[in-house]
């Protein structure tokens, strides 16, 4: 069975550690705020200039002024702050963020991301998405694998415009998590249930099978 | 006016010199923290023309989305633009001119020009359309591009408080672009929630000194709220 987008953010969240600064994209990296370990700190920074961004309001709680940068209502944990975009990006591009989970239409054997536009179709813009992925070290991309036609999305060379050249080691989806290097693919985890067949078709690009392919585990 | 005191009581003269074909910076991401007077007092003025620099261009009916309805924006300066319909139709109709720009190089663009800074390098956007036809530079083993600077005509601000001589503070995440438009404007205008006395504000605390800032208005805001997402409690 492919994960759903909770299990996708389950498995996102294993990657988190104690003491991490983390940027979660809009979508499915959203979801891992909800599996943050228990007894574990992990401070998540919103663009828009909120680095401790707590749950979502109460009616009570709720505030105009705080809003991540979905644009929805949130509130602050204690120890939290607040600054202007141009900080907040200085934080991002400075790479001081430890760890940046982001949605993407494709990406590529290079590690090329395409996530913000498709020509003749959709024009809303980057957002702080090329920011992200030019300033970060640690990145993990979370998508489908295929389209829903069962066009592969893990492409030899990525078709719509980038976001970032050669910027992606890590890409969940909904089959497998794959990590790039080299200008391949490398299989390292099956959702429960898929078959490595059903991973290679669905894969544009070259992609290395190891012998053994653990399922991921809940 | 006298002396340091930038306050002026209409959005008349507030706004006093904007004309066709000027370039403005907006505060605000989204619909927070966007000065809503100034806009509005835009709108009432008919000036066309626009340059608009700003994250986002309001929604349908409000915001920034209030000068589309009757074509003053030439050109917008953004980094995203999902929300808005008529955007959307003017942009694919050739009416409206659109500069995607990253997030972060749109705030560095106006603190760079707010600062004195022609330009700089920058890694977002290397190898994608943004760099495209941009000067390259490697640092370290590593290309860069070289993004211009922004000013502007006028910036278009808003703050929580402000005292009469322009020191402003802003309030949560409605700072956001705010602090850096200011720093921009040839003519800064900042709309505020609350006006203050010199010596009420910590001077610990300005987040905008009024160095940058030319009027100070009092507005009434609405303050809308793009997502509203509460939980149980």
């Amino acid at each position: 069975m492919a994960l759903t987008r909770e299990q996708m953010a389950q498995r996102v969240a294993r990657e988190l550690q104690d003491g991490y600064y983390v940027n979660l994209g809009i979508g499915i990296p959203t979801l891992v705020a909800n599996y943050i370990p228990e007894g574990m700190e992990v401070m998540l920074q919103s663009e828009n200039g909120l680095l401790g961004m707590g749950p979502f309001p109460t009616e009570a709680q709720l505030d105009p002024d705080m809003i991540n940068a979905g644009k929805q209502t949130v509130t602050a944990i204690p120890g939290a702050s607040i600054f202007s975009s141009a900080e907040s990006f200085a934080m991002i591009r400075g790479g001081h963020v430890d760890l940046t989970v982001l949605g993407a239409f494709e990406v590529d054997v290079q590690g090329n991301i395409a996530s913000w536009m498709i020509p003749g179709k959709l024009i809303k813009g980057m957002g702080g998405a090329m920011d992200l992925v030019a300033g970060a070290e640690n990145i993990i991309c979370t998508m489908t694998h295929a389209s829903k036609h069962g066009e592969s999305k893990l492409l030899k060379q990525c078709t719509l415009p980038l976001t970032g050249a050669g910027c992606i080691k890590k890409v969940l989806t909904d089959l497998a998590y794959v990590e790039i290097a080299d200008g391949k693919f490398w299989l390292k985890e099956r959702a429960p249930g898929v078959t490595v067949d059903e991973i290679v078709a669905k894969t544009e690009g070259e992609i290395v099978i190891p012998e053994v392919v653990p399922e991921i585990e809940f | 006016m006298s002396g340091f005191d930038k306050v002026v009581n209409s959005y008349e003269e507030a706004m006093a010199g904007l004309t066709d074909d000027m370039t403005i910076l907006a505060g605000g991401f989204g619909l927070c923290g966007i000065p809503e007077g100034c806009i509005s007092q835009i709108k009432k003025m008919g000036v066309k023309g626009l340059t608009i620099v700003s994250n986002n261009c309001g929604v349908d009916g409000f915001g920034l989305g209030i000068l589309l309805e009757d074509k003053q924006i030439k050109k917008m300066i953004s980094s995203y633009v999902g929300e808005n319909a008529l955007f959307e139709k003017q942009l694919l109709s050739g009416e409206l001119e659109v500069e995607l720009t990253p997030q972060g190089t749109l705030a560095e663009k106006m603190r760079a020009g707010g600062a004195g800074i022609p330009a700089f390098y920058t890694a977002t956007g290397y190898g994608t359309p943004v760099g495209e036809n941009k000067e390259t530079r490697e640092f370290n083993g590593r290309p860069y591009i070289l993004e211009d600077s922004i000013t502007g005509d006028f910036a278009i601000v808003k703050g929580w408080k402000a005292d009469r001589y322009g020191n402003v503070i802003y309030r949560n995440t409605a700072q956001n672009f705010n602090p850096m438009a200011a720093t921009a404007g040839k003519i800064t205008v900042v709309e505020v929630e609350e006006i203050v006395e010199p010596g009420e504000l910590d001077p610990n605390y300005i987040h905008t000194p009024g160095i940058y800032v030319n009027r100070v208005i009092k507005g009434d805001f609405e303050k809308r709220i793009e997502q509203r997402t509460v939980r149980e409690g």
